[in-house]
């Protein structure tokens, strides 16, 4: 039994990882309706110039903000240049710049900044939770961003006119620009979004992981799981998700014998697929209404 | 008169025969492709991108170290062009570049070649068409046996070697011991995992109490440190890649855990795996080494090392130096130009084998003291000794022999 | 409120490609093909290699452009379908002594029922969950294979080597009539030669059936081809099947070129390759497989050529720039050409 609590609570602490990952992965989602391969990567390059102001002499908290900044305007700035361009190209084509874009940034990172791994501080220090040894305050202070992140998108999505905008824009785009919104723009502004939301990921996963170019190829792969599970229209059902994922992964390779470890991914991705098959929109995410 | 000068001629003569022929080497000069009057052309095979691309700075310092050689003169004259290809760490890709090198640039040797994936990919390749493949950059136990495949040497110690060196210190000083093994589930765990077992012996099922392996997509690794330490052990043995190591390392403090933690030598880097841990973090950990750390403030005046650090502020100004791979590089390719040395005018493919497997009592600048390279015609491992460390303070403190890994399979 | 989408309206997310540019004229096709029989004879064993690995890696982007291009559906699981058809091969030469042209038939076939069996499940999901869940099958294939359970068979992390057929007898005494010897390299080019071209024409002749019109009707409108009365679960799943087929024998032919089998060289950056071969030649566009499989053979190459530091980087623009200029891939390229060959004629 106490190893049962013991794998669950940490597979909350891992989970606060994905869920973080996912909250970008349903922005970016929200925005162009479709998954971007680079969103990790954007992650980590945004991480890695936190890194590098904060070696220049720049405060933690400082180095954060002008982080968020640069990642929201580099968001905006990789759109208008590289995908807007796009736009009429098909969906297909689009997905081949995803993966382009990810060569370069992962490329261009290992070349400035090497592939050691470097340590990256933790406004939460890491002392254990509580006194409980499986969950530092770190870990806790990630799970509680999280949810902060959260019910702020929540309120920007229900409660304000951009986040109305935005939603209009990405599913009647013909009706968003009849009544006026620019949706040209309002992919743009999605973008910048999910670039900040990705980089507050990076920076909060850093310290766990310890930064270096390929650290996030693991976790978009489970952000993404994350969010489809949850629903990918559903910020609260992405961040659901990250934890269960988390849990449910940890629980599988501890109980499931002989292949349970070595097959902890597939069968968290199999588990995903087959909820998917009984709720297609995910755990929390709105019906798609096919209107023939 | 006339019988002294008939002296004198046989004399000469009877010199200038013995000459001839024991001056054979100097004489004649014998070319494969890839050497001729003023070149030799080196082939190689990284990761520069993929998955393993953090080794990608094992072939850009050597191609910095032979750059060095050519500035300095070159061998025997020679210069040397380094031809070096990434494979992505993927075995398809690494078999065509070994058949680029060795078809299409007709290289006399292909060097350093990183990955058991890829070794293990291209060597009947390699041995089929009469080419070295040496001093291959991993620890596969694999690569010591020149009956089967005598185009294909390793370097550095095996793994297993390192994992038998463990199992021997834990019998002598910790018999009782409860034994958690954490290891990577690839090619480098398994082997070592192997090494492990067999150094314990009979007493292995015994002594191992818990196996836990990880992959490399995994993110963080703390999930597994949570079972292992549910099971009661009190040495942890990390067999695990740098990344993931310094992971393992902050977990164990994080949860307060403090078994006789030993970690393996890949991963011993100070600066590139027990700095981002945490210094605090690591003291006590237990590991072996061959070479010296470029973090170590102690090899400060090592005349070896002066020379790597010289090398490095003129060649390679933009190295890592507390990176291990850097220093792997350079004592890697260090010992080809030796070998290549050897060769003098004969630079066949054949005489290049033959002198890597005649080294005796080579110390390249980087090695600990006391650890030579030593070949012969059936020993196709250059490096077999290591000496184990504990990690006090800011550094690791050396301490016991030099052990050499005696087991015979 | 649930979201609303437009099924009828909307354009397809896959586009079609009209029937007449489905394939290449004849003189171009009789041209390609004279060059591809002819160039080996006078290169070297390296670039026969590569050429085999081109034809190879041809045909797998072929099997997804019947799956995507054909019938609508998202895969980035094809490297699964690779390694069964390259490890089928593999195991059965080393350890059941099976002729290596046997294999190739006995791959796919395996890999046709693996495929079908795949593509149940996949019938409920489409678009970005169908990509995770073919994504999930492709990171879950490595594991498998690395499997300490099939360890006897697979050879494990270690892999399996391959032995690499000589050519047969029968050709091997008829070219010494002619004083002539054959490499192997060479007679393996051959022989997947005439495997691609057979597979080549079958594909064509697929997709021009009833069978093929069902994939289109599929991927253009699933609503309104059901409503027609095409059995859209039995028609999405053999496409399925058939795609999985291909890439297996690509496999298997793989497998024997290379000479090794090894769970590292089978992962989901194989799966994207494929994928970007696929755009890169031109969705649902059967002979842009080939100038597909040539970008993500040589490029890659050309990008370490130019900077070893960045060469992911440099593949990465020179992508952006292949699908700014054209956005449709190869095929768009064939149809500026013909255009301007078709004005050039009318002068």
């Amino acid at each position: 039994m106490e190893l049962f609590t013991n794998q669950v609570l940490a597979g909350i602490a891992t989970g606060a990882i994905y869920a973080c990952m996912a909250l970008a992965v349903v922005m970016i989602y929200q925005a162009i309706d479709h998954l971007n391969f680079a969103q990790g990567e954007m992650a980590m390059f945004s991480t890695f110039i936190s890194w590098q102001l904060m070696q220049w002499g720049v405060p933690y908290w400082g180095a954060f903000l002008l982080t968020l900044v640069f990642s929201f305007i580099g968001g905006i700035a990789i759109e208008r240049l590289l995908f807007k361009p796009l736009a009429k190209a098909p969906i297909l084509t689009n997905v081949a710049g995803f993966i382009a874009l990810f060569a370069i940034i992962n490329s261009s990172a290992g070349l400035i900044w090497d592939f050691t791994i470097k340590q990256y501080p933790t406004p939460f220090g890491s002392a254990p939770f509580l006194g409980s040894q499986l969950i530092s305050t770190h870990q806790a202070g990630m799970i509680g961003v999280t949810v902060l992140l959260l019910i702020a998108l929540y309120v920007f999505f229900r409660y304000t006119r951009m986040g109305l905008a935005m939603r209009a824009a990405a599913s009647v785009p013909e009706s968003a620009r009849l009544v006026g919104i620019n949706t040209s723009w309002m992919i743009a502004l999605g973008w910048g979004m999910a670039a900040a939301i990705g980089s507050i990921a990076g920076m909060l996963i850093a310290p766990v992981v310890f930064l270096e170019p390929n650290m996030m190829g693991g976790v978009l792969i489970y952000g993404f799981a994350a969010a489809v599970l949850g629903g990918l229209t559903s910020p609260f059902g992405a961040v659901i998700g990250g934890f269960l994922v988390g849990i449910f992964e940890n629980l599988a390779g501890t109980y499931i014998p002989g292949v349970g470890n070595e097959l902890k991914l597939p069968i968290a991705l199999a588990l995903i697929i087959t909820v998917l098959v009984v709720k297609p929109a995910g755990l929390f995410g709105r019906p798609i209404v096919k209107r023939v | 008169m006339l019988a002294r000068r008939k002296h004198l001629i046989a004399a000469v003569a009877t010199g200038a025969i013995a000459f001839a022929s024991t001056g054979g080497a100097l004489a004649q000069k014998k070319y494969d492709s890839g050497a001729s009057d003023t070149e030799i052309k080196i082939g190689n095979i990284m990761p520069y991108s993929g998955p393993a691309s953090a080794y990608g700075v094992i072939g850009k310092t050597e191609a910095a170290y032979f750059n060095k050689i050519n500035a300095e003169g070159g061998i025997n004259g020679r210069k040397i062009n380094f031809i070096t290809y990434d494979d992505g760490y993927s075995p398809p890709k690494a078999v065509e570049q070994a058949r680029k090198l060795v078809e299409s640039d007709e290289v006399l040797v292909v060097f350093n070649p990183l990955g058991t994936p890829s070794n293990s990919a291209i060597e009947k390749y390699m041995n089929s068409k009469k080419v070295p493949q040496l001093f291959v950059a991993t620890g596969a136990t694999k690569w010591n046996e020149p009956k089967e495949f005598p185009w294909t040497m390793g370097w550095q110690p095996s793994y297993q070697s390192e994992a038998r060196i463990y199992a021997k210190y834990l019998l002598k000083e910790k018999p009782d011991a409860k034994i958690a093994a954490f290891y990577q589930n690839d090619d480098f765990g398994k082997d070592y995992l192997k090494g492990l077992k067999d150094g314990l012996g009979a007493k292995a099922a015994s002594m191992i109490i818990a196996e836990e392996g990880y992959e490399t997509s995994e993110p963080s690794i703390d999930n597994h440190i949570v079972k292992l330490k549910a099971s009661g052990a009190d040495v942890f043995i990390s067999i695990t890649t740098p990344k993931f190591a310094a992971q393992a390392i902050k977990k164990l403090a994080e949860m307060n855990w403090t078994p006789l933690h030993i970690v393996s030598n890949v991963s011993a880097s100070v600066g590139g795996v027990i700095k981002p841990a945490g210094f605090e973090n690591a003291q006590g950990i237990l590991s072996a080494a061959y070479a010296k750390d470029g973090a170590d403030a102690q090899w400060n005046n090592d005349p070896g090392m002066k020379k790597f650090y010289e090398f490095l502020a003129k060649y390679d100004a933009d190295a890592n130096k507390l990176d291990g791979s850097v220093v792997y590089g350079y004592g890697a390719a260090q010992t080809m130009v030796k070998v290549l040395e050897m060769c003098g005018d004969n630079l066949t493919h054949e005489n290049v084998m033959k002198q890597a497997a005649s080294l005796k009592n080579f110390t390249p600048d980087t090695l600990l003291p006391g650890v030579t390279i030593n070949t012969s015609a059936t020993d196709f491992a250059p490096i077999k000794q290591l000496q184990m460390m504990r990690f006090k303070g800011e550094k690791w403190e050396l301490f016991g022999d030099i052990i050499t890994d005696d087991f015979t399979n | 409120m649930s979201a609303v989408q437009e099924a009828v309206t909307a354009a397809p997310a896959i586009e079609a490609v009209p029937k007449r540019a489905m394939t290449l004229g004849v003189g171009t096709s009789l041209i390609v093909l004279a060059l591809l029989i002819v160039t080996p004879l006078f290169v070297k064993n390296f670039i026969i290699f590569q050429m085999t690995m081109l034809l190879v890696y041809g045909l797998a982007v072929l099997a997804l452009n019947i799956l995507t291009g054909g019938s609508g559906q998202f895969s980035l699981g094809q490297s699964a379908f690779y390694a069964v058809g390259a490890y089928t091969s593999a195991i059965l030469m080393e350890h059941a002594g099976m002729n290596y042209a046997l294999t190739l038939p006995v791959s796919g076939l395996v890999c046709f029922a693996f495929g079908f069996l795949f593509g149940l499940p996949a019938l409920r999901l489409s678009g970005v969950y169908l990509a995770l869940a073919t994504f999930a099958l492709a990171t879950a294939m490595p594991q498998l294979l690395k499997l300490g359970y099939f360890e006897t068979w697979t050879g494990g992390v270690q892999g399996l080597v391959v032995t690499k057929p000589d050519p047969p007898e029968a050709v091997q005494s008829l070219l010494a009539w002619a004083h002539l010897k054959m490499s192997q390299d060479m007679w393996l080019y051959y022989f997947t030669l005439i495997i691609t071209i057979a597979i080549y024409i079958f594909s064509v002749n697929l997709l021009k059936s009833r069978s093929g019109r069902a994939f289109m009707a599929i991927r253009d409108n699933e609503i309104a081809a059901s409503a027609m009365g095409i059995d859209v679960a039995l028609y999405k799943t053999l496409a399925f099947g058939v795609s999985a087929a291909i890439t297996g024998i690509a496999g298997g032919l793989g497998a024997i070129a290379v000479q090794f089998v090894a769970p590292d060289g089978y992962t989901i950056t194989l799966a994207i390759s494929l994928f970007l071969g696929m755009v890169v030649g031109g969705v649902g566009w059967l002979p842009g497989s080939i100038v597909g499989s040539a970008f993500i053979i040589f490029v890659p190459n050309i990008a370490e050529g130019i900077s070893k530091g960045l060469s992911g980087a440099v593949f990465g623009v020179i992508l952006f720039l292949v699908i700014f200029l054209v956005p449709h891939g190869a095929r768009q390229v064939a149809m500026v050409a013909q255009h301007l060959l078709g004005n050039l004629k009318k002068r």
